[in-house]
């Protein structure tokens, strides 16, 4: 059972899931926070997808980068968590997706723009397509006295980091002092989310247990096409909405089948995420569409 | 749901009889996986007789994930993966596909029924 699921989060915090005030760094005094800044998290996309669960999809994404375009205090940078397009057996309709994705994200205002793969971008070609488009899948940079680590939990297909990336995470993090604040990035959770559907990492626990020393550590990824709160420990794991079709509460169907499309509130489920880090660092989740 | 620790036990008793007499009393029950899906994707055992799963793909690597069993595998073409196992309790047991193999893989996944 998992500590705290998305129903206990909402009924603690009293909210209806637009926004998350949280003590991020819960180890960070909070006179020592940095000048305060936000980001946005993109998840999720799926350019390319055709299918019921969203017959606007040809249109989302662009919907999406017109929401952020519109946030009147606009971010320090924006961060994509994977599976940026829908996937496809064709080497050049993948490229082609890919090339026409880019385009239609240029349109950002922000320029700081930070991509990582999904499995649908990256797992049947090893990540090729994806580093001559986007570049290396995992890396680290550097923002006002954060550090965030991006990591690949899908170039491997069966969801691995593998032990290449787990020894560079750790030689990473060996620069790193025991009360850093470090925002890791990743697609797939990296805790058992709900292995019966496949949403975790294989090795996801060696990258959690390379984490836990440190005191500020919280992990923002995507895939479950949700808001998701979880902590294992002290560190805190929040899943972002998709901006494709939403997917089932963990465990409360079957099958991980996508969500009906709801014609009336062709938004509804999708959305992008704020995150502003300050001393009262919050998480705030943006509809689009008029969602 | 069968629980790891009662199928590890089932399989330690399995183990304990002589090799000659398992073998005599094993099934084997073969399971063919291709994009997207398993044949047969759902899988009648008998609780408490041994079984020997023969996996084999038609067209590429797949994984065979069995959560509830802390058991999984990949199925490489040209190759039969035998899975042992002996189940120690009746019901539904969730397998799938872990190892990505395109659009439609999120659906690629069976059922193991196990009756009494």
């Amino acid at each position: 059972m998992l500590p705290q699921d998305r129903r206990a989060f909402l009924k603690l915090s009293g909210l209806a899931g637009v926004a998350f005030a949280s003590a991020l760094f819960p180890g960070h005094p909070a006179s020592a926070q940095a000048a305060d800044f936000h980001f946005i998290q993109f998840s999720d996309t799926h350019w390319g997808y055709k299918g019921p669960a969203n017959p606007d999809a040809e249109h989302t994404l662009e919907k999406a980068v017109a929401t952020a375009n519109a946030l009147p205090n606009q971010p320090d940078f924006i961060v994509f968590t994977g599976d940026l397009t829908h996937t496809t057996d064709d080497p050049v309709e993948r490229r082609a997706r890919m090339k026409r994705f880019r385009e239609i994200v240029s349109a950002l205002r922000v320029k700081d723009v930070r991509f990582m793969p999904g499995e649908h971008d990256a797992s049947l070609d090893k990540g090729e397509a994806y580093k001559e488009f986007f570049g290396a899948p995992y890396y680290t940079f550097d923002h006002k006295g954060v550090h965030f680590v991006a990591l690949d939990n899908v170039s491997d297909p069966a969801a691995k980091l593998g032990d290449e990336q787990l020894a560079w995470l750790a030689a990473d993090l060996k620069q790193r002092h025991a009360d850093d604040r470090i925002v890791v990035l990743t697609h797939r959770p990296l805790f058992d989310l709900m292995p019966s559907w496949d949403w975790t990492t294989a090795d996801g626990a060696k990258a959690i247990d390379l984490l836990t020393p440190f005191q500020n550590v919280v992990v923002f990824y995507g895939h479950i096409h949700q808001e998701h709160h979880h902590n294992t420990g002290h560190i805190a794991h929040h899943a972002a909405k998709s901006l494709i079709f939403a997917l089932p509460v963990p465990g409360s169907q079957p099958r991980r089948a996508p969500l009906p499309y709801d014609a009336a509130s062709p938004g509804k489920g999708l959305g992008v995420r704020d995150v502003a880090m300050a001393q009262t660092a919050k998480l705030t989740e943006v509809g689009i569409g008029g969602a | 749901m069968m629980g790891r620790r009662a199928f590890l036990l089932a399989a330690a008793v399995a183990a304990a009889g002589t090799t000659k007499l398992v073998l005599a009393r094993t099934n084997e029950i073969r399971i063919s996986a291709k994009k997207f899906e398993f044949n047969p994707a759902e899988v009648r055992l008998k609780l408490g007789q041994p079984v020997v799963l023969v996996l084999t793909s038609e067209d590429r690597i797949h994984g065979f994930k069995v959560p509830d069993l802390g058991l999984r595998t990949e199925i490489v073409p040209g190759q039969e993966t035998r899975v042992a196992l002996t189940p120690a309790k009746s019901g539904q047991i969730v397998f799938f596909c872990d190892v990505f193999c395109g659009d439609g893989h999120e659906e690629m996944g069976g059922t193991l029924i196990v009756e009494a």
